[in-house]
């Protein structure tokens, strides 16, 4: 299991010497090794960056075509149980108004988005095993499977045998972030709820791919630790673990990054647009095949400017309120969208870029 | 040059991938300044509900589709995927991809072989795509694949015909066409595939990813037209040491 390997990891990381000599041999390597991957992580140069972005250019290229494939996230129900205190969800957000949709009001809201042209979706819940039940979830994919041929849940984190149940009903992905691979932080920052239990949400990705599962995503949410390199180094671990271990499952990766202004609890780590943009590529470099999402989480300059530059995945026009495609709802979102654009617009830019926008990756069979 | 694949007469041995272009409106001039015959879609990306282009809508009437089942993880998979796919198109040729590495994309030999012989108990025209082994050739070869596409190297990798030792014996010892599919990334990789013997190619990443596509696609088409007259035509052995212009053994005569 990844335990072990995360507790090796991190000593390795504890005891590693950025020296930065040698940094160009990086760019002439097919191969690169982790050690390579935390000198570029850690790198400042500008020029180097440059390089790292032409590199993880040219491999995105090459291995993923032309093409952006994009993906809605629908938020089903807010209901939470825990206290992460940096979510806008959390339950100690008294203030939000909590909702569930009923299953019409979600067939309404994925029509919505079928309409759209959108292909997969994101099914999202808050951790709460009674308003948002095993079965609730189950009734949700079996809708879904109606509209889309590619299905993920990001919810909390489930047991083999609930995976397996959902697998059966048609559900193709897993998203789960384990925010922070620091588990002394992840303590303090989950103040209860069954999040609170570490070990049991880094585990998930192996317990949905024993069930059956054909892709997971992965990643940890820049800003919590001011250590951010630690994280995203061992975010591309775990996904390198999972992709040697189920080589025939799809590994992503993403890189959500809080935002000033969503900050809930007072952040002293936002992570620079320079920083992100040397994570994305660097993680390209190092793991050249795996899928690379971003959100809408992040603003258009950033968003348009990653297109070709290693990212694969990208959600458009999204809502983070529950009920948000068909309801006017002035509620808040799980957290703040930064790009506001359209899905045709999207579309637009992607299409200016020189890519293909794709909505689908998968064959409902 | 004219040649036979499942009953059908083709003149143009490159075929084309379609999955990384930028655009699909591309594909008429391709197809238009190479007179390639044959273009692969994969089921996976096929979409006509989607307010976006559609592939199907660049395809001219008298171009055969070989749709691929690229995602499926066994042969179970591949062979819905293919069923779904020919479904859609109306074709009966079939790329059965089926990769359980998503670090190599290489391919489950056995499954696809395992694939293959139930869809061509269908009548599907079963065009299986391999890691080089002629093993594997052979026993596709007596399911009755229309041909067999080993990879020249790895997908994406534009590495060129890094397996030759493996190609070799195939297109040697194997009665149907061989298809090299896979790693050629540029037009001497191409010619070198024709000359190999290879009876076609199939590109896609080099041309694709490239500045201008269509030029790409026609630097293509004229190296596997040089490498197969090259190889019509017997091509020579490379040495190692220079040949003595006049004949070492002249003094006997």
């Amino acid at each position: 299991m990844f335990k072990e390997i995360l507790q090796k990891e991190k000593e390795f990381f504890l005891n590693f010497k950025n020296y930065d000599n040698h940094i160009n041999d990086i760019f002439i390597k097919e191969k690169i090794t982790k050690q390579d991957f935390l000198k570029l992580l850690f790198n400042e140069d500008d020029l180097i960056l440059e390089k790292m972005a032409l590199e993880s250019k040219i491999i995105t290229d090459k291995f993923f075509g032309k093409t952006i494939l994009l993906y809605a996230p629908l938020y089903i129900s807010n209901y939470c149980e825990n206290e992460c205190v940096y979510c806008g969800f959390s339950a100690l957000n008294r203030e939000l108004k909590r909702k569930k949709l009923k299953l019409e009001e979600i067939e309404k809201e994925m029509i919505i988005l079928k309409e759209k042209s959108f292909n997969t979706i994101l099914l999202l819940t808050g951790d709460d095993r009674i308003n948002s039940d095993i079965d609730y979830i189950a009734e949700a994919i079996k809708i879904a499977k109606k509209y889309f041929s590619e299905i993920l849940i990001e919810i909390y984190a489930l047991t083999y045998e609930e995976y397996k149940y959902l697998v059966e009903l048609g559900l193709t992905g897993l998203t789960i972030y384990q925010e922070t691979y620091d588990e002394k932080l992840y303590d303090k920052l989950h103040l209860a709820g069954p999040k609170k239990n570490f070990n049991f949400r880094l585990e998930a990705p192996d317990r949905a791919a024993k069930a059956g599962i054909k892709e997971i995503n992965i990643g940890c949410l820049l800003g919590l630790n001011k250590n951010a390199v630690f994280d995203v180094y061992l975010t591309a671990i775990h996904a390198d673990y999972l992709l040697r271990k189920y080589p025939d499952i799809e590994i992503s990766i993403s890189y959500p990054r809080i935002q000033p202004a969503e900050a809930k609890i007072k952040i002293e780590n936002f992570v620079s647009d320079r920083n992100f943009l040397r994570y994305i590529t660097a993680t390209r470099i190092f793991l050249q095949r795996v899928g690379l999402n971003v959100s809408t989480r992040e603003k258009e300059i950033i968003r348009d400017n990653l297109i070709g530059l290693g990212i694969t995945k990208m959600s458009a026009g999204s809502k983070t309120t529950v009920g948000g495609y068909h309801l006017n709802t002035k509620d808040k979102g799980q957290f703040e969208i930064s790009d506001k654009r359209s899905v045709e617009e999207i579309i637009e830019v992607i299409i200016k870029k020189g890519y293909r926008p794709e909505f689908t990756n998968w064959v409902k069979i | 040059m004219e040649f036979e694949i499942a009953g059908k007469k083709l003149k143009s041995r490159l075929f084309i991938g379609t999955g990384k272009l930028p655009t699909y409106k591309v594909i008429p001039e391709i197809i238009k300044k190479t007179g390639v015959e044959v273009l692969t879609v994969a089921v996976r990306r096929i979409n006509p509900e989607a307010k976006i282009e559609n592939i199907l809508d660049y395809i001219p009437d008298n171009i055969t589709i070989m749709v691929n089942t690229s995602g499926a993880r066994n042969a179970e998979e591949a062979i819905k995927i293919a069923k779904a796919g020919s479904e859609i198109i109306g074709t009966k040729w079939i790329k059965i991809e089926i990769e359980a590495d998503t670090r190599y994309l290489a391919p489950d030999n056995e499954e696809t072989v395992k694939a293959t012989e139930i869809l061509v108990k269908q009548g599907f025209f079963v065009f299986p795509y391999i890691t080089p082994d002629l093993i594997t050739a052979k026993k596709l070869e007596k399911s009755g694949a229309a041909a067999v596409m080993p990879l020249g190297s790895f997908i994406g990798t534009n590495k060129g015909i890094t397996c030759k030792t493996l190609l070799r014996p195939i297109i040697e010892e194997v009665n149907i066409p061989v298809i090299i599919d896979a790693g050629i990334g540029r037009p001497s990789h191409a010619a070198e595939a024709m000359e190999l013997g290879a009876d076609a190619v199939l590109v896609n990443t080099a041309i694709a990813i490239a500045k201008n596509p269509v030029n790409m696609a026609i630097a293509i088409d004229m190296a596997v037209k040089a490498g197969r007259l090259a190889f019509e035509n017997g091509i020579l052995a490379e040495r190692e040491y220079a040949e003595p212009s006049s004949p070492l053994t002249d003094f006997l005569k």
